[in-house]
């Protein structure tokens, strides 16, 4: 057998709506590695998923001469580092920097998701509050755009480039649409968030990301469609 | 004024109780750097905190030169980046591994610890569901000490030293233990899991870990009172 070359055999289980395999996606695309794209059925999950991310079952995960690595962020770190001397650097160079992007980045995972997901299912009170909650925690993004020094006025929170936090919020770019189309609310208000919906239209637009961004139609009319299916209609009190 | 040496603009705003701060002590207390600790108390938090941590207002932050990190794991990363000239390294060097060790490191934050405080929190059949969860999360670490490649026969999941799973996960352990007491549970049961319970010993007494564990029958009287104060609040509906 052939030796492999430095990229290796890459193979990407995901599907094609999911913000976090949209994500990886990104960061495959802008180091420009070929992979295998792995389409999988949730409801039928494959051998090969059930074995490469035996404590999740979830997608995304990246496998790199069969080495299994998952969990979106970690992806994107590992493609980072495992493919160091291939720019664009998805990661600051400096600690103190890097340490902001894991913030931000964590803060998109533990913060902001939940409740976009809890907004996408939720009815009534409970989706007023997702949706109220969300737009304060976009609104810190906002602030954050402003007035931290490792964002402020520049292009990406990864500054001229496209960086970890970019990738991480960006990801989500169609998936949050989806969600105001499906749930008929304002996430990302352009008035009050100047900042983060000129980042969003950039962010969109760019070489790398413009290829891999689902469809915006698709996406809103499949969460239309899961909405309607997981949220049952009131019973009345 | 006299330059300071590096490690005199190290603070750390933290709590005696939390197994968060005690990550981020043990990684310092490994790395050999002076910091000033300053204990917050979370019913009354300094400006500093608030001003440090604005958007989680949380302990622990570390404070280097001024500029503030926070998150504990995240924390951990910077030491390491930081003085990486300064044995012994907290992170493998190696892409794949340390995929591996971000991985089982979010594990023990998204899927162990929220299960731990949920054991802390909750009363009667809660606490008893929580337990279960709980131990079944361990099971899995137990089981990745078994059958994972990365840590399979060694000493730590970080191989020969302690490294970046062993912060996380060696820093519940005395909350973990207290909490068993406190709750007359048992978490890690040595009969089911052997491979845990030798990491857990030869972690709690290895240098750098030892020196800054809590007192046990201060942080039993903490789990025990707070306890106490939930029991009393009037049960949600």
């Amino acid at each position: 057998m052939a030796r492999e070359g430095e990229r290796g055999q890459v193979k990407l289980l995901g599907a094609t709506l999911s913000p976090f395999v949209v994500r990886v996606r990104i960061a495959l695309a802008l180091k420009g590695i070929d992979y295998e794209f792995i389409q999988e059925d949730l409801k039928t999950k494959s051998e090969l998923l059930l074995q490469s991310n035996p404590v999740y079952k979830q997608i995304p995960v990246l496998a790199h001469n069969g080495k299994p690595v998952c969990e979106s962020m970690i992806i994107v770190q590992y493609i980072e580092e495992a493919w160091d001397n291939k720019a664009p650097n998805l990661m600051p160079k400096d600690p103190y920097d890097r340490a902001i992007a894991r913030f931000w980045a964590a803060f998109i995972d533990d913060k902001l998701f939940p409740y976009l997901r809890a907004a996408l299912f939720g009815q009534g009170e409970q989706l007023q509050k997702a949706v109220e909650d969300s737009v304060t925690n976009f609104l810190l993004i906002e602030e954050a755009l402003r007035t931290n020094r490792c964002f402020a006025g520049k292009a990406y929170f990864g500054g001229d480039e496209i960086g970890l936090i970019d990738i991480a919020l960006g990801g989500m770019s169609t998936f949050i649409k989806a969600v105001e189309k499906a749930t008929d609310s304002v996430l990302i208000d352009p008035e009050k968030m100047p900042l983060l919906t000129a980042w969003m239209d950039r962010f969109c637009k760019s070489d790398g990301v413009k290829e891999v961004m689902p469809d915006p139609v698709k996406h809103a009319e499949y969460l239309c469609a899961r909405r309607a299916s997981m949220v049952s209609p009131p019973t009345g009190n | 004024m006299e330059a300071c040496g590096e490690e005199v603009q190290v603070k750390l705003l933290g709590g005696s109780t939390s197994p968060y701060v005690l990550r981020v002590r043990i990684a310092l207390a490994l790395k050999g750097i002076h910091y000033e600790y300053i204990e917050e108390n979370t019913q009354n938090k300094s400006e500093l905190l608030l001003k440090s941590n604005p958007v989680h207002k949380k302990i622990p932050v570390l404070i280097h030169n001024g500029k503030p990190v926070c998150e504990s794991m995240i924390i951990v990363q910077y030491i390491d980046e930081t003085w990486d000239t300064r044995a012994p390294f907290l992170m493998p060097k190696d892409p794949y591994d340390r995929a591996i060790a971000r991985f089982w490191a979010a594990f023990i934050d998204d899927k162990l610890l929220p299960c731990i405080r949920a054991v802390f929190r909750g009363l009667g059949e809660q606490c008893q569901k929580a337990v279960e969860d709980t131990v079944a999360n361990f099971l899995i670490l137990e089981e990745a000490l078994r059958t994972n490649l990365c840590f399979s026969g060694k000493a730590y999941f970080g191989g020969d030293g302690i490294g970046f799973v062993d912060i996380a996960l060696g820093g519940t352990l005395a909350f973990v233990r207290a909490l068993e007491k406190g709750t007359d549970s048992v978490l890690i049961d040595a009969e089911q899991m052997p491979l845990l319970s030798a990491w857990m010993d030869r972690f709690c007494e290895a240098d750098g870990v030892k020196e800054v564990m809590p007192d046990p029958v201060k942080l039993l009287e903490f789990i025990c009172a707070t306890r106490v104060k939930f029991a009393s609040l009037p049960a949600a509906n």
